[in-house]
């Protein structure tokens, strides 16, 4: 297989880092050679975070360049937009539609640009968008929004369905194992239907 | 067994295997996961200092005493360790000793880009610097036998990069080394001039066989490809490169920075037709070339930039003109720049200072946010502890007391702020000092501190009294109060009579930062829309949950944490 290049982008604070972690933890498992790049520090706090998660044969730089990302994992729609250029030709997006509003457009400095998906769709990209926040509260626990993209984007990442849920099944908190499952599985189903 | 790891847990597994005793440092992005991950295993002691010096200190006692030790910080911590780091060249060791620091390019998190391999240079003492996790391991261990043998302290350099990047690592065991007999020698510790200058041929001495010791040491390599071009470079640089280039280029790979080999560089240039230097900072090994003679392409010729990070992306198009295609939307995308959390204590504090149109001296935290707009409130921030003795001198020549005040954390304050204001107290200064008490080091992600109660190891620690310390450094007891920021009335005040103060202040801002577990979370506050006028009162405290919709403000319920800030905002009692 050649190297997959995936770029997990989301807001400080949204819970990229576990994201990263069920990736990175399950392409280990399938004996890929893996580099994750995490962001720590102040734009922790808010600000907008990208985590890069390759795996392959070979893998030496933990950063993915523009233009050369296989598959955008992303918590908020327009820090989809902000990374759309990283995307290869031929690449996918999979995105949460929610929406938090930055500073500049909060104080009115920027406006958030309209119909975000349809202008990517518009240039030929491959765009999947999904209310991953209806999902997160169907299987009753909000804060599982992030697992569920990870189950919406299970086909595109080259890792097959069992290894994905056991790599989710080691990294989220123990205390909350099944919600967490149920909200990947229900992600899984829902990519699966459209 | 094969572990996923982030560079600096790999570090931390590293100095557990090589059978470390002690660990003290003080927290700074992006070095704080290696102390933080050293605090799991129970072989190791590991503690956070008041700062860098205080654990370069610490840790140089204990490897003395006899027992393997290490300090880690950030680029900028070495700044403040920089007075014992010079002297330990000149004292040796006994057990090994690493000092760890972590290089930030491109900062992510920090106030500048210095480059630590300067100091491992100037203070003449050895460096290694790991490219991935496994070597983050690798180089923790074997820097302790380089540090035994030669009998000096190792400067283990890290970037954000390698930091913060998992990959596989190879588990071990950990060595058990008895703790070494102690032998007093005072021609050797105590650095009074007649032993300095003695020890200083020794130092001269051991900085020659190490030299001899990197031309043919494990962690310089080459792997060859062709005659046509050679790279040498380092660390992560070596992980673009090779992205970059493949099989295409032959590399020199330098894992030991301090010295940098001769004989191997002038060896490798010779055997190829055209030499690449890649470094991300300054132009170390690029300037060690150009002295040997060598022509090189690297930044002295502007090939290559000498600021920011640099990434395979980056080598491609500046030395391979290669640009990939890529697409992108026509709107403009807004920047998404890092704020206070919601309920973030500080905030308050800023809006208050703002309103009353103070200048602000900043300092080193999550605090320094309150530069960003809408706040604005900040005017200077420039290096941990600054915003006290900055603000003395800026007072000294304009006067204008009552229209400055500093404005520092806990952490920090007990880091290098404590001098700052015996300072202010001794010279006469009547400046007004805003500490802002979280209870907690809270931009690196949460680490306990002297004022917490709470030691790394998660022992209790005396609970240290802010109050009784600022009284004794000499600031009058009825011109230190405590307020809850959260009341901006009661703030407001405080800050008022204490700037018209003729003599120096301190107000203490208490409440927990808003992401401990111990912050008390309330219910989403709403607003109104039947009442509210869309006066935008409630926007002027910069809370990410509150927009406007329709002329309406509208608090986002799912990251509102009931604060209550915007609520005595609103002059029409929209809010609640
Ligand atoms: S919306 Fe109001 S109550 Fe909620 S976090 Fe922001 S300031 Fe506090
Ligand atoms: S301060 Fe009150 S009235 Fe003014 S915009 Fe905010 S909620 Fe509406």
């Amino acid at each position: 297989m050649k190297n997959m290049n995936i770029m997990i982008v989301g807001v400080g604070g949204q819970g990229s880092l576990l994201a990263s972690k069920i990736l990175g933890k399950a392409a280990m498992d399938k004996g890929f050679d893996v580099k994750v790049s995490e962001v720590h520090g102040m734009s922790q706090r808010g600000g907008s975070v990208v985590t890069y998660v390759r795996y392959g044969e070979e893998v030496y730089s933990p950063v993915i360049c523009r233009g050369d990302c296989d598959v955008i994992i992303s918590f908020e729609l327009l820090e989809a937009a902000r990374w759309l250029p990283n995307l290869k030709p031929g690449g996918v997006i999979i995105t949460s539609l929610q929406k938090i509003n930055p500073m500049p457009v909060i104080t009115g400095a920027a406006v958030y640009p309209e119909n975000i998906v349809g202008n990517i769709k518009g240039l030929g990209v491959d765009i999947r968008a999904y209310d991953t926040e209806s999902i997160a509260r169907e299987v009753g626990n909000p804060k599982t929004s992030n697992v569920a993209l990870i189950g919406l984007a299970q086909t595109a990442l080259g890792i097959d369905n069992e290894t994905l849920r056991a790599a989710v099944a080691a990294c989220v908190p123990q205390k909350a194992l099944d919600v967490n499952l149920a909200a990947y599985d229900a992600g899984v189903k829902l990519a699966g239907a459209v | 067994m094969k572990k996923l790891m982030l560079g600096n847990e790999a570090a931390a597994r590293g100095l557990y295997e090589a059978g470390v005793r002690f660990v003290s440092s003080y927290p700074g992005t992006p070095s704080t996961e290696i102390t933080e991950n050293t605090a799991q295993y129970k072989e190791i002691y590991s503690e956070w200092a008041p700062n860098e010096k205080v654990a370069l200190e610490a840790a140089l006692g204990a490897a003395v005493g006899g027992g393997r030790s290490f300090c880690g910080m950030k680029h900028v911590g070495l700044n403040v360790a920089a007075d014992p780091l010079f002297v330990t060249a000149y004292t040796g060791i006994s057990a090994g000793m690493v000092i760890g620091v972590a290089d930030d390019p491109g900062m992510h998190s920090s106030q500048n880009e210095q480059d630590s391999r300067h100091y491992a240079k100037a203070a003449k003492l050895p460096m290694l610097e790991p490219a991935n996790s496994a070597e983050c391991r690798d180089y923790a261990k074997a820097a302790f036998e380089l540090s035994e043998r030669f009998d000096t302290p190792v400067i283990y350099r890290l970037t954000t990069r390698v930091s913060h990047s998992r990959s596989a690592v190879e588990l071990g065991e950990r060595e058990e080394i008895p703790v070494r007999p102690y032998a007093k020698d005072a021609s050797k510790h105590v650095m009074m001039p007649a032993n300095a200058k003695r020890r200083h041929y020794d130092v001269e001495a051991h900085l020659g066989a190490l030299a001899e010791y990197a031309e043919n040491c494990p962690f310089n390599t080459v792997e060859e490809n062709g005659t046509a071009l050679g790279i040498i470079t380092a660390g992560n640089c070596w992980n673009y490169s090779k992205e970059a280039y493949g099989k295409t280029a032959s590399y020199l790979k330098l894992g030991m920075l301090n010295p940098l080999p001769r004989k191997m560089i002038l060896d490798f240039a010779s055997k190829h037709e055209m030499i690449i230097v890649v470094e991300e900072l300054d132009p170390v090994i690029e300037e060690h070339c150009r002295a040997l003679g060598i022509n090189v392409i690297g930044k002295q010729d502007g090939v290559l930039p000498m600021c920011g990070e640099y990434s395979e992306e980056l080598l491609r198009e500046k030395l391979l003109g290669d640009e990939r295609a890529f697409c992108e939307l026509a709107d403009p995308i807004p920047p998404r720049p890092p704020v206070l959390c919601p309920g973030c204590p500080h905030r308050g504090v800023f809006y208050t200072l703002s309103k009353l149109r103070l200048n602000v001296s900043g300092d080193i935290g999550c605090y320094t946010l309150g530069a960003v707009a809408p706040l604005s409130a900040i005017d200077t921030v420039y290096c941990m502890g600054a915003s006290i003795s900055s603000l003395h001198g800026a007072c000294k020549v304009r006067g204008e007391e009552d229209k400055w005040v500093s404005v520092i954390g806990d952490s920090t304050f007990m880091h290098s702020g404590l001098t700052g204001l015996v300072n202010v107290v001794y010279n006469g200064g009547n400046t007004t000092t805003i500490i802002l008490d979280n209870s907690i080091t809270g931009m690196t992600g949460h680490q306990d501190n002297p004022l917490t109660g709470k030691t790394l190891m998660g022992e209790k620690a005396p609970n240290l009294c802010l109050e009784d310390i600022c009284s004794s450094l000499g600031v009058p007891r009825e011109h230190i109060r405590a307020v809850d920021p959260q009341d901006l009335k009661e703030l407001e005040t405080a800050i008022k009579e204490e700037v018209a103060a003729a003599c120096p202040s301190v107000i203490i801002c208490r409440r927990p930062c808003a992401l401990l577990k111990t912050a008390v979370r309330k219910p989403a506050l709403t607003v109104d829309s039947s009442k509210c006028v869309g006066c935008r009162s409630c926007m002027k405290i910069g809370c990410p949950c509150i927009s406007m919709d329709n002329k309406k403000a509208r608090i986002d319920a799912s990251i509102c944490v009931g604060c209550g800030l915007c609520e005595q905002m609103c002059r029409v009692s929209a809010i609640g």
